[in-house]
């Protein structure tokens, strides 16, 4: 039987893991490679890398991280953040990501999903939507870090990156994120009902029970969080304890 | 030495990475020439059937695996590695290696596909590769399986809405659908097997199949 996935995922900003709400008040919260090692021993079953600062000439540390972590770490992970063209998903798959995930870029030239899924396979290809309630059930996409409000619904935009070639959806809820008072449930059962590949979940997860929410109720496939590993609130461990005691399978 | 067999499109460095780590030796192979002088093959590949067996040809590196697997040489398919070993594949329709019979068709589930993620191997055979994972959890991503002809082929099995054969063992060569490199520990476990078993393994001819004379 196929396990929920539970999902580390690193903020990289400057080399190193950061973690701030709407990328303020950045806090620094360690080394990336040792953090993605430490995660991976613990028992993650995937880790998630997102360069929130994207900016191209950040790329080669970027890049350093993703080589580094290849060669200590078995277990996989998405990179993301500021990728535009198919050469920069080539470069990060050739330095050892599994896969890249793409937001913005993917919003703005629909053909970018398309294209990587072509040359590299839809498994690698990961489409982030950031979306924001507009309506009881109608969700809007945001794109360059949840700032600007784009026309798409968050449910077609799921279909239509399927349809194109995405492997997975990366759903971040922009109204949840950083609340830590639980993922937009609404939301991923929406998305996770419309469309046949998996969706990871992300933003608000505040404790364990909100990772057993979004992977029940929510009709998840995976849950993504930060700051209840990183500060230490909720180890892996811990948390998988809790989804297991609580009748959801997991690794 | 253990040859990564490199037909331009695998992700080779992670499984080269994890043998690093192990301590065993590998190199790249792009070439027959490359195939013919390893102790033992390793065959990851990811992507679609038709472009890979394309790439395969085009170096003769389709004769070099053919012959690798019949006189015995320890061999490790992985992914799309276990897929082309048969005889065609529903994924584009494709012709593949023909080393086995039997077919790649689509996962014929209800469940979501691509199939990724984290599943079981459940009635693990006795193999040495396989050794200590029965029930184990590895990553798998992937859409198509293959359905060998010859039941006595299968190795390993996981359940995703439906049953299928994640392992095949024959001789020397077995091939698995997941990735042991990106399954952790578990993973690790399966690859130092194989790289234990391919130091102290006299080559063993894989059963021949009927009508190809291999």
């Amino acid at each position: 039987m196929l396990l929920k996935r539970i999902i580390p995922c690193l903020d990289v900003a400057g080399g190193r893991v950061v973690k701030g709400t709407h990328f303020r008040q950045l806090r620094d919260q360690g080394d990336p490679v040792s953090m993605a090692r430490t995660y991976s021993e613990q028992g993650a079953d995937e880790l998630v890398f997102l360069d929130i600062e994207a900016a191209p000439q950040q790329r080669s540390t970027l890049l350093d991280i993703v080589e580094r972590t290849a060669r200590q770490v078995f277990i996989p992970f998405t990179v993301g953040g500021g990728i535009r063209e198919v050469d920069e998903i080539r470069v990060l798959l050739r330095a050892g990501a599994d896969k890249v995930s793409i937001q913005t870029a993917a919003v703005q030239r629909q053909e970018l999903i398309t294209e990587g899924a072509r040359l590299y396979g839809s498994q690698c290809i990961v489409v982030a939507i950031d979306a924001k309630q507009v309506t009881e059930s109608d969700w809007r996409v945001y794109t360059h870090g949840g700032r600007e409000a784009t026309d798409l619904d968050a449910i077609g935009w799921a279909r239509e990156a399927e349809r194109r070639g995405a492997g997975e959806i990366l759903l971040t809820s922009i109204d949840a994120d950083g609340t830590q008072a639980g993922y937009d449930l609404a939301l991923t059962q929406a998305v996770a009902n419309a469309v046949q590949i998996p969706v990871i979940a992300s933003g608000g997860a505040g404790h364990p029970r909100d990772l057993a929410a979004v992977l029940t109720e929510g009709r998840a496939d995976a849950a993504l969080a930060a700051s209840i590993f990183h500060e230490g609130a909720f180890p892996i461990p811990d948390t998988k304890r809790y989804l297991r005691e609580h009748g959801i399978p997991v690794r | 030495m253990i040859a990564l067999v490199d037909y331009g499109a695998g992700n080779l460095r992670s499984v080269q990475n994890a043998l690093d780590t192990l301590g065993a030796q590998s190199v790249i192979a792009s070439t027959p020439d490359g195939l013919m002088h390893a102790d033992a093959i390793i065959f990851p590949g990811v992507g679609a059937a038709a472009p890979a067996m394309a790439a395969l040809r085009a170096r003769g590196l389709d004769r070099a695996l053919r012959d690798a697997i019949r006189q015995g040489r320890p061999f490790l398919g992985i992914c799309l590695g276990l897929q082309l070993l048969f005889d065609s594949s529903a994924e584009d329709g494709a012709t593949c290696l023909g080393i086995f019979q039997g077919t790649v068709d689509r996962l014929a589930t209800r469940e979501k596909l691509p199939h990724i993620g984290w599943n079981t191997l459940e009635r693990v055979a006795n193999h040495p590769v396989l050794a200590g994972l029965e029930r184990e959890a590895m990553y798998f991503v992937h859409s198509y399986v293959g359905v060998p002809r010859d039941r006595q082929l299968v190795a390993a099995e996981t359940t995703h809405g439906v049953t299928f054969v994640s392992a095949i063992a024959a001789g020397s060569m077995i091939a698995v659908q997941f990735h042991p490199e990106r399954s952790g520990a578990a993973g690790m476990k399966l690859l130092n097997n194989f790289v234990q078993y391919a130091r102290v393994q006299p080559p063993t001819l894989t059963l021949p199949r009927k009508g190809r004379g291999i």
